[in-house]
């Protein structure tokens, strides 16, 4: 099945802006884990306000799990697709954290009963279950962010889809985020969709998409997308520190099969490969 | 910048008063704030008293933390006292400066007038310091429930009521941040002339104001993408009951009133 596909999509935000998206296409297999890559201005975030029916395209269909999205049925699309923002402050809506992950229920008439569990449950699978009554302003970014994700998971979607929910966060709010979106990936079948710019983030993804000026600049696993780290370079990325060194070793004749992402890596491949020799 | 008056000042608790539901210390507290006009005499001024300091006894808090909370609102009390004093011109004369002159009348109304004051205040600040602010909210807006039919936005505006309340630690941190990014640009708020102060809140007012700003659109933003689309079709995880002891204190506060109808004149 198809979680999310973009037909032919076009889209600006004025008459007079130049298009932003400009025949787009884009499919995401359900279950799929999919980094989406792209400095500033790239087009990420339209393309999830685009999926979530925050935006409406000016040309083309987009699809969510092969229903299309239309004026009419965009409150049920938002159902199955949800979406966690860059501001952890910016989007706490409850006073409480328990309130929080209630408002997204509340908004969908379920029942009290059923409300209470799912807070339960949603809490417990981003680990969060120990604040139920904190206020917001005594959380960590980190903590924020997992409780966006919470309040996402309760309305049980098909697909996660997070614009850049770590970009404001600190090495460890980081840290948080990915384990936890790594954890929901191995315990529920659930599509998940990351933006970032952080190209250390992709290490959990399956397939990586760059984007470049509104198109598809490349769409690549993650072990493959570092072969063409020159164009990568080229338009604007910056390369990781370990994935940099490794490159420049292996001008000294030392192979990697797959670049390291993290430090930890690099120093497992570079003693392996000594060993090797 | 974080301490702000303690009215409107929470403190968590587990007294008879905390416990009690805030439907129920609302609707006391409003009609109470009517009945303190119709006290006329010595016995049912006190007798409204009595109610007041039991009330203060129940919610288990320091009397001095709570004299000390309505400190602001001393003053206006004092003024209130001293303006019947010159003004009010009954009854035989005590004390005479010159042309000027106190009357009895004047100390009479005086102290009852600020007696009146003092009591609103003591019991309305009751209500703050032991309920939570959302709960207030949440009263408010079950209370204001009918007024739906009328078409007022009750829903509405609790919600905008609870997120103004969830956003103030915030917004606060953000005063505090601007306010030293300002300082060390060298704009001097604690110093100068009452005008050259004013002028400098400007420029902590303005940031202030973008960022709120952008903070408004972000979570409309996200309040969509959760699903928000007004108050129809919604249901609600905050939940308000009426226990026994809403029913007891119910029927001493009736008790009480209908004594003081007799005590009054
Ligand atoms: N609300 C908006 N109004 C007008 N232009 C916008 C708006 N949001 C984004 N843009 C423009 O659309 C382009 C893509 O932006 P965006 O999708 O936010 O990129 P990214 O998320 O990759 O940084 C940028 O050129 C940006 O200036
Ligand atoms: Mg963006």
């Amino acid at each position: 099945m198809v979680a999310i596909e973009f037909r032919d999509v076009y889209f600006r935000y004025n008459e007079d802006t130049p298009w932003v998206l400009k025949n787009f296409n884009l499919k995401i297999e359900s279950k799929e884990t999919v980094a989406i890559l792209g400095h500033n201005g790239s087009g990420k975030s339209t393309i999830a306000k685009l999926a979530n029916g925050l935006l409406m395209p000016q040309a083309g269909e987009i699809f969510i799990d092969d229903r299309k999205i239309t004026p009419t049925n965009v409150w049920e699309i938002r159902q199955k697709i949800g979406m966690v923002f860059q501001n952890p402050e910016n989007q706490f809506v409850g006073t409480t954290v328990r309130d929080d992950v209630a408002f997204g229920l509340e908004n969908r008439a379920i029942a009290r009963e059923e409300m209470l569990r799912r807070i339960q449950e949603s809490l417990q699978q981003v680990g969060m279950e120990a604040y139920e009554n904190h206020e917001p302003h005594h959380l960590s970014g980190g903590q924020k962010q997992r409780v966006a994700i919470a309040s996402v998971m309760a309305i049980h979607p098909q697909v996660l889809l997070l614009d850049e929910a770590t970009a404001m966060l600190d090495p460890r709010g980081k840290k948080e985020i990915l384990a936890t979106v790594l954890s929901l990936k191995e315990q529920l079948a659930i599509t998940t969709v990351m933006i970032t710019h952080d190209l250390q983030e992709i290490s959990i993804a399956d397939r990586v998409i760059v984007m470049n000026k509104g198109a598809i600049f490349k769409d690549t696993t993650t072990d493959k997308l570092f072969n063409s780290h020159q164009e990568l370079q080229s338009i604007g990325l910056t390369i990781p520190l370990s994935v940099q060194l490794a490159i420049e070793l292996e001008q000294y004749g030392y192979p990697f099969s797959t670049y390291p992402l993290k430090q930890e890596e690099l120093i497992e491949t570079l003693w392996k490969s000594h060993l090797k020799m | 910048m974080k301490s702000y008056m303690i009215i409107g000042q929470y403190v968590p608790g587990h007294s008879f008063i905390h416990r009690l539901d805030p439907r129920t210390k609302l609707m006391i507290i409003f009609t109470f704030v009517f009945i303190v006009f119709f006290a006329n005499n010595l016995v049912s001024y006190s007798w409204l008293t009595l109610f007041a300091f039991a009330a203060v006894l129940l919610t288990q808090l320091r009397l001095g933390y709570i004299i000390k909370g309505i400190t602001p609102v001393w003053f206006l009390i004092v003024f209130t006292l001293l303006l019947h004093i010159i003004v009010t011109k009954e009854g035989p004369i005590l004390l005479e400066i010159g042309s000027f002159a106190i009357h009895q009348g004047g100390i009479e109304r005086g102290l009852m007038i600020s007696w009146r004051f003092m009591l609103l205040v003591l019991v309305t600040s009751l209500l703050t310091l032991t309920t939570a602010p959302m709960e207030i909210t949440d009263a408010l807006e079950m209370l204001l429930g009918p007024f739906k039919k009328l078409r007022i936005p009750v829903h509405e505006l609790a919600l905008m009521m609870s997120i103004s309340l969830r956003f103030i630690p915030t917004l606060l941190d953000e005063t505090e941040k601007i306010s030293k990014a300002q300082a060390s640009r060298g704009v001097d708020f604690r110093t100068g002339s009452m005008k050259s102060r004013i002028y400098a809140i400007v420029p902590l007012l303005v940031p202030l104001f973008i960022s709120a700003f952008k903070r408004a659109e972000d979570l409309a933003m996200a309040m969509e993408a959760r699903g928000y689309r007004g108050s129809e079709g919604r249901t609600k995880l905050r939940q308000l009951q009426f226990k026994r002891i809403d029913y007891i204190t119910a029927i001493v506060y009736l008790a009480v009133m209908i004594m003081f109808l007799f005590l009054r004149q």
